[in-house]
């Protein structure tokens, strides 16, 4: 499945945009689109951390993605 | 509530969203909401103002003129919107969990902001004092822990998203 993955703060930075696409295995997890992204995107690893975001909820590395989710890169936040 | 009070209600909440702010997520007793333009003070402690209260806290976050003894000459804020508002009203729900508060008002701004210019204002209405400062101090803590928004801090020399590496 291809899917579009948001990208806010200085994920945008990394991924030169505000969105890059990724073709994924149809049961993939959230861990496995960090490995993939890690992969294309080395700068990731170097962040504090950072988080998966689908459909407007953190999760968790175990989670199936689905193809219509709203899939998104939460960098540190620093809000207030 | 007569339909008469509501229908008051949300003229009150269409007035203070204005045209950009996005309420999605708000009910009688929450305000959650993200501006693009400068933040309404006064607007916002009229909101949380009700004759239960005896008290109102209010958290009014402001922009410094510098980080680490460096200069900071404006800051850039980010917001994932729609999870933005989701995790705030998450929070005012905790809050209302945990405290007996009676209304919860959280506005963020987005946009290029200067010294001293307001990117956050928290309101806590309560029947009592203690609720309101605990509640309160309880909403920044958390949404600076929990809430997708990003700060670039723009210096002299360079900018940098904040806390976004070790």
């Amino acid at each position: 499945m291809n899917i579009k993955i948001l990208a806010f703060g200085i994920a945008k930075d990394i991924f030169g945009g505000t969105s890059v696409n990724l073709e994924l295995a149809n049961d993939a997890t959230v861990y496995n689109l960090k490995y993939l992204l890690e992969q294309q995107y080395p700068r990731l690893k170097q962040l504090a951390s950072y988080m998966v975001a689908v459909n407007n909820e953190y999760a968790l590395p175990g989670d199936n993605l689905h193809e219509r989710d709203e899939i998104a890169i939460i960098p540190p936040v620093s809000g207030g | 509530m007569t339909p008469g009070q509501l229908s008051a209600a949300a003229k009150s909440f269409n007035f203070l969203k204005g045209n950009h702010g996005s309420d999605k997520m708000n009910s009688l007793n929450t305000n959650i909401q993200i501006f693009p333009f400068p933040l309404n003070i006064q607007s916002s402690v009229d909101w949380i103002m009700s004759p239960e209260s005896g008290g109102i806290d209010v958290f009014i976050g402001t922009v410094r003129n510098q980080t680490k003894g460096k200069k900071v000459i404006k800051l850039e804020f980010e917001a994932y919107e729609p999870m933005a508002i989701a995790e705030m009203q998450k929070i005012a729900e905790q809050a209302f969990e945990k405290w007996p508060v009676q209304k919860v008002l959280v506005h963020h701004r987005t946009g290029v902001l200067e010294v001293g210019d307001v990117p956050v204002v928290i309101a806590v209405s309560a029947a009592h004092r203690a609720a309101a400062f605990d509640a309160c101090r309880f909403i920044i803590d958390t949404l600076k822990q929990t809430v997708p928004i990003w700060k670039k801090e723009i210096f002299e020399d360079g900018e940098v998203w904040v806390a976004a590496h070790p």
